[in-house]
């Protein structure tokens, strides 16, 4: 098939970006939107131009180092798919492709389309871990969680990292990945007693980093890969207002 | 812990937000019981309306609350101003060339910031046109002595364009509350999957009481009450 593809080139973090014009006259539509990406950085490597920077790893969905803004949506038009895992037989002969990185002022540009989303990491250094002293694992059976519990909180836990919550934000908010943190940990006894601390410093990092506030429209829930739901900010808004009424 | 209370995060904003916006929806509730007295017939209305504004305006507990509902009204606006604001540096400079983000929420959703400042103009006239004219101004008076509101009110509903006017603001609020009410329980944490179905049709229940009891008072005066006073 042929692509025509619109992509964003910047040369490092200070320089000023523009979108340039790619042709690839003869992609196989079994091929993932990064292997696309491979392709044509194969041709310009070989015609000694500089190839297309992007960020990726396990491309296999789970790892959340991938992310594009593709067509005008986070990680392509297909819901609940990381970028790697999105496929060429979704688009069509001749289609213009437009690839921009994930906007926020947060996640800057580092070069092309590869972003430093290290603000998540301290969001996450902030408060998303239990204070216990590591050792041998306990036995399985020895806390004793619900089923349905289990369940909600691996729901929250599945949060890849990937960023498509704040690129795909009006806002730029963080609050589903954050919430998905706060609400993972308050849902399990491991991490409960800590959950209104956790809250209270993970936001207020969030704040730090430059993130937006949430104005529940629910975009985030529909572009995230792994479908975390918005309940999950309502569980951090909940922990949040419970340490601030009931912490001394 | 020390801290900023009203400053401090985007939660605490966020809360605010809900809280002030939450008592205006409770507010509305009373403004339409009250305001509903003009479906009363002409003659009835004008006298049960006029003592009921007099009864309003000389209540102290009435007082109190309209000064914290004057100051939720501000309060509501300034914080979404200055989210809004903050929210736009968070997004940065570089938009997104080719941007179809809109596919996935609806219109309103994304525009309650448009769809409140739109509000706050109609409040502005509203209270320019009815509260203004009532608090610090003469008066004609009714049968009775009392401050002739309904008169007022009826007049203005007389004129097509001022109707068009009320009934394309409630349209607006209409679309403001359907995503209002419930976003603000989710601010404020009081979401949970076994109850956010109830929360989400009590915010649809609520926003078609208001906005429909609200558009259909200055079309009924305007097509059914509309005959010259006395």
């Amino acid at each position: 098939m042929k692509i025509q593809l619109k992509i964003w080139r910047q040369e490092n973090a200070q320089a000023k970006g523009k979108m340039v014009d790619y042709n690839l006259p003869d992609v196989n539509p079994e091929m993932s939107f990064l292997e696309m990406l491979d392709v044509l950085n194969e041709k310009l490597i070989r015609s000694g131009d500089d190839p297309i920077e992007f960020d990726h790893d396990c491309r296999e969905g789970i790892c959340g180092q991938c992310g594009l803004f593709i067509n005008g949506r986070v990680h392509g038009p297909m819901s609940a798919t990381t970028t790697c895992q999105l496929h060429m037989r979704h688009f069509e002969d001749g289609d213009t492709i437009y690839v921009e990185p994930f906007r926020a002022s947060a996640f800057p540009v580092v070069k092309d389309l590869r972003i430093d989303r290290s603000a998540f990491d301290r969001i996450i250094q902030a408060g998303g871990f239990i204070s216990t002293r590591t050792g041998d694992a306990p036995e399985a059976n020895a806390i004793p969680i619900g089923h349905q519990t289990a369940e909600d909180a691996f729901d929250a836990a599945a949060c890849i990292g990937c960023g498509a919550c704040v690129a795909t934000c009006k806002n730029a908010s963080a609050a589903l990945f954050t919430g998905a943190k706060v609400s993972h940990l308050a849902m399990l006894p491991q991490g409960e007693p800590e959950s209104p601390e956790r809250a209270e410093k993970m936001v207020a990092q969030m704040e730090a980093e430059g993130f937006g506030h949430c104005t529940n429209t629910g975009a985030c829930e529909v572009e995230c890969p792994q479908e975390i739901s918005i309940e999950h900010i309502a569980r951090m808004n909940f922990e949040y207002n419970k340490a601030a009424v009931l912490e001394k | 812990m020390s801290r900023s209370l009203f400053l401090r995060d985007s939660v605490v904003r966020k809360n605010l937000m809900a809280l002030t916006g939450l008592f205006l929806c409770l507010f509305l509730v009373i403004h339409l019981a009250g305001n509903l007295q003009l479906l009363l017939p002409a003659e009835q209305a004008q006298v049960q309306y006029n003592h009921y504004s007099e009864l309003l305006s000389h209540n102290i507990f009435i007082k109190i609350v309209s000064y914290a509902l004057y100051a939720s009204i501000i309060a509501h606006a300034v914080y979404a101003l200055i989210l809004t604001l903050r929210a736009r540096q968070a997004r940065g400079a570089q938009g997104y060339a080719y941007d179809k983000r809109g596919q996935v929420t609806p219109w309103y959703v994304r525009n309650m910031g448009v769809l409140g400042a739109l509000l706050l103009a109609f409040i502005i006239i509203h209270m320019r046109d009815f509260w203004f004219q009532y608090k610090f101004t003469e008066m004609p008076l009714d049968a009775e002595g009392r401050k002739d509101l309904y008169t007022i009110v009826a007049v203005a509903y007389q004129q097509l364009w001022y109707v068009a006017l009320y009934v394309a603001a409630m349209l607006v609020l209409g679309f403001h509350l359907l995503h209002g009410f419930h976003s603000a329980f989710q601010t404020l944490g009081l979401y949970h999957s076994k109850y956010n179905r109830w929360v989400k049709w009590a915010g649809y229940g609520y926003t078609f009481i208001i906005t429909a009891g609200f558009t259909i008072i200055p079309i009924y005066m305007y097509f059914i009450q509309n005959q010259p006073l006395p």
